[in-house]
């Protein structure tokens, strides 16, 4: 299928069609694309939520045990978070937004690398497995302008590798969303905006938020392609964001990706979502959920069975709690290191408050 | 050596640092085959191409993103901020990412990139044209904050600034773009960034400036030679960090001091060169630190543009009220 590219013309209603493969019954609706006729594919991409859901409940906790700052969880957009990640090659680069741990773990960022950001080390944003991927953006929306800084290096050096950005729905009522799209459009960079379009940005439905039917058709503005695709089917996400990149790895410029899901908990840990989001249509995005989904269909194909299904959960919750233990046994950083890493070197003029600052904390 | 005006040579380290690297970038608004509103990139684009000298869409925020995300990957983007008047979107960007990404990211990405503004005020030009705001950024950790004041050091201090491997806001005093010519020999040499300069040396009361003001409190100093006083003034040029030794040690040898500039006087650069003299060298102080600056008012249009900014004369009258001071007088008559 051809990436759709929608002009606007004097009179037009955007048709955006979902791509969905997969329905809720994990019953195939339309005949799978290759990498998802792999049984081992499948199964990784399970595992794979999987884990996203156990870092999760586990962060949860470690929160409420006052070792963790704030944190977003993803329950209900594993299909997105992961499906990003398994779409991109891993010499591509991904600017991330804040609720990426399932791209992260994907590209070879350790959990206990996302602990120790969320727990408050800046190590965190350290990756040691990916050097060149940025780090975690929580002002909204400011990282789709730096992705296009870095497509924009990309082109000029004249790699053949593409970015990925995500962000929220929320994110795209933001002028940078606009900004970045209209530049990476006008220079056709190698840059896929990837939306997690969860329905919620904190407590303001998306109702409240967009005028438009869908977020792809933002792209309309800009003339650039964009598809949206059921972000509670893997497939689809997969399938979306491979057409995007194959888009940029042939020098054709920007897409617009829109995933859509349902935030089915808190905003972060310090939010209470029972206080905005409907009880029933919380219940409703519960029987669409992507690991649910999924799982219904390796059944049904026999690739996956409760045994199985034992072996993968237990196999992710020791992974989880094995960066549990690195991540609790990690002493704090240095006092002095708020200053050693602001400036390559650091001007002498501040060379003095730093020697207070380690007289001041010295046992 | 040539002779050439501020923008000219400006114009020339630009050039001097494209043709030596080629991961240097220069863009912004009206940069390209315009040469920039102030001409300051004349003719950059047709030397290095528009690969590397281009125009980008009309939005300070995302050029401020866009460099930031060029540097983090090793490019070196020398951005220009049309006035600093419409810097104020990109400051998000700014604050909350170039300044901290070698933190944040415990040195795994870094941005060295330059954000170069026109600032300042008196060439007439419309509202929002004309402020001085240096101190905003003076108080972000993490940057660099450069404002030149001759063709010379503009040079040799944009060099430094582009080959510098972390932010820089590079202030550009558009009054005096054009105001004096100076030899500026093309040699490709940096200058240090946390140096000021001593422009004259004088022996009764400092008075340390920077950018365009420099040219009323160098009169001013002339003038005052004639009566007797001896001012000397330091280009302060980089404004954080700030080089407290010159200061201090031209402190300690007239015991008098005197800060001008532009921008309005509360939370200015001067109030934090006053409390350096303060914690520092208090006790060399021979009569009270008086700032010359604008007032704390909206910076007028142009009809009032001139009874804003400190003039020779208000610079003359205040070095003038600070030499009449004695501080150890006034403790000796409280003993």
């Amino acid at each position: 299928m051809e990436v759709a590219t929608y002009r606007a013309k004097a009179k037009i209603k955007t048709e955006i069609n979902q791509i969905q493969f997969l329905n809720q019954e994990g019953q195939v609706i339309k005949s799978l694309p290759k990498f998802a006729e792999s049984p081992d594919t499948l199964l990784t991409l399970y595992e794979a939520m999987q884990q996203n859901r156990i870092l999760d409940e586990r962060m949860v906790n470690l929160n409420r045990m006052g070792k963790l700052s704030t944190y977003p969880e993803a329950t209900g957009q594993e299909g997105f978070s992961v499906g990003v990640g398994y779409a991109m090659n891993s010499d591509d680069y991904c600017v991330y937004y804040y609720r990426d741990q399932g791209t992260q773990m994907m590209r070879h960022i350790k959990p206990n690398e996302i602990m120790a950001y969320w727990g408050g080390d800046e190590r965190g944003n350290h990756f040691q497995n990916n050097t060149t991927d940025m780090p975690n953006c929580v002002p909204i929306a400011t990282q789709y302008t730096q992705a296009a800084g870095v497509a924009f290096a990309v082109k000029y050096k004249e790699k053949k590798n593409a970015v990925v950005v995500t962000g929220g729905d929320g994110s795209t009522s933001k002028g940078d969303f606009y900004e970045a799209m209209n530049v990476a459009a006008t220079w056709q960079l190698p840059l896929v905006f990837a939306i997690n379009n969860n329905q919620w940005a904190i407590s303001v439905p998306l109702d409240q938020q967009t005028h438009t039917a869908t977020l792809a058709e933002k792209a309309v503005a800009v003339n650039m392609p964009c598809l949206q695709a059921d972000g509670n089917d893997i497939i689809a996400v997969i399938y979306a964001m491979q057409l995007a990149l194959e888009h940029a790895y042939d020098g054709r410029g920007p897409t617009l990706i829109e995933a859509v899901s349902y935030r089915r908990c808190n905003h972060t840990t310090a939010d209470d979502a029972t206080r905005y989001q409907p009880a029933e249509a919380v219940k409703a995005a519960q029987a669409l959920d992507p690991i649910l989904r999924l799982e219904k269909y390796l059944l049904a194909q026999n690739i996956l069975t409760e045994e199985k299904i034992r072996i993968i959960l237990t196999r992710c919750k020791d992974n989880i709690q094995a960066s549990i233990d690195i991540f609790l046994q990690t002493p704090k950083p240095k006092p002095t290191d708020m200053f050693d890493w602001l400036y390559e070197t650091l001007p002498k003029q501040y060379q003095e408050q730093r020697q207070a600052c380690e007289g001041d904390h010295d046992a | 050596m040539p002779e050439m005006t501020m923008a000219e040579a400006i114009n020339l380290a630009l050039a001097h640092e494209l043709k030596h690297d080629d991961n240097v970038i220069v863009f912004g608004e009206d940069v390209g085959k315009n040469g920039g509103v102030f001409r300051v990139t004349d003719k950059l684009q047709q030397r290095f191409g528009d690969k590397r000298v281009f125009d980008t869409p009309l939005a300070e925020n995302m050029i401020a993103g866009l460099a930031i995300g060029m540097a983090t990957q090793g490019l070196k983007p020398v951005a220009e901020f049309q006035f600093m008047g419409f810097i104020y979107p990109a400051i998000d960007q700014i604050l909350n990412h170039a300044a901290r990404m070698r933190n944040r990211t415990r040195g795994r990405l870094s941005c060295p990139l330059v954000f170069r503004a026109p600032y300042g005020g008196g060439i007439h030009a419309p509202e929002h044209h004309s402020e001085s705001t240096e101190a905003l950024f003076a108080h972000i950790p993490g940057l660099r904050v450069v404002i030149p004041s001759s063709p010379a050091r503009a040079y040799g201090l944009l060099l430094a600034a582009i080959r510098n491997p972390d932010p820089i806001i590079f202030l550009e005093p558009k009054r005096i773009y054009r105001l004096v010519k100076q030899n500026v020999d093309n040699n490709g040499q940096a200058l240090p960034l946390d140096q000021s300069f001593i422009l004259r040396e004088g022996s009764d009361i400092t008075l340390i400036s920077w950018g365009a003001m420099l040219t009323e409190s160098l009169q001013a100093a002339d003038q005052l030679v004639k009566e007797n006083i001896s001012v000397e003034v330091i280009d302060l040029a980089t404004i954080k960090p700030i080089d407290t030794e010159t200061i201090l040690n031209s402190v300690a040898k007239t015991g008098r001091c005197v800060i001008v500039h532009e921008a309005a006087k509360t939370c200015g650069v001067g109030a934090e060169i006053a409390a350096i003299i303060a914690e520092k060298a208090l006790y060399y102080l021979t009569a009270p630190i008086k700032r010359i600056t604008g007032y704390d008012t909206v910076m007028p249009y142009k009809q009032l543009e001139n009874d804003y900014m400190p003039s020779t004369k208000r610079i003359i009258k205040g070095i003038k009220s600070v030499m009449q001071e004695n501080l150890s007088g006034v403790i000796d008559e409280h003993i």
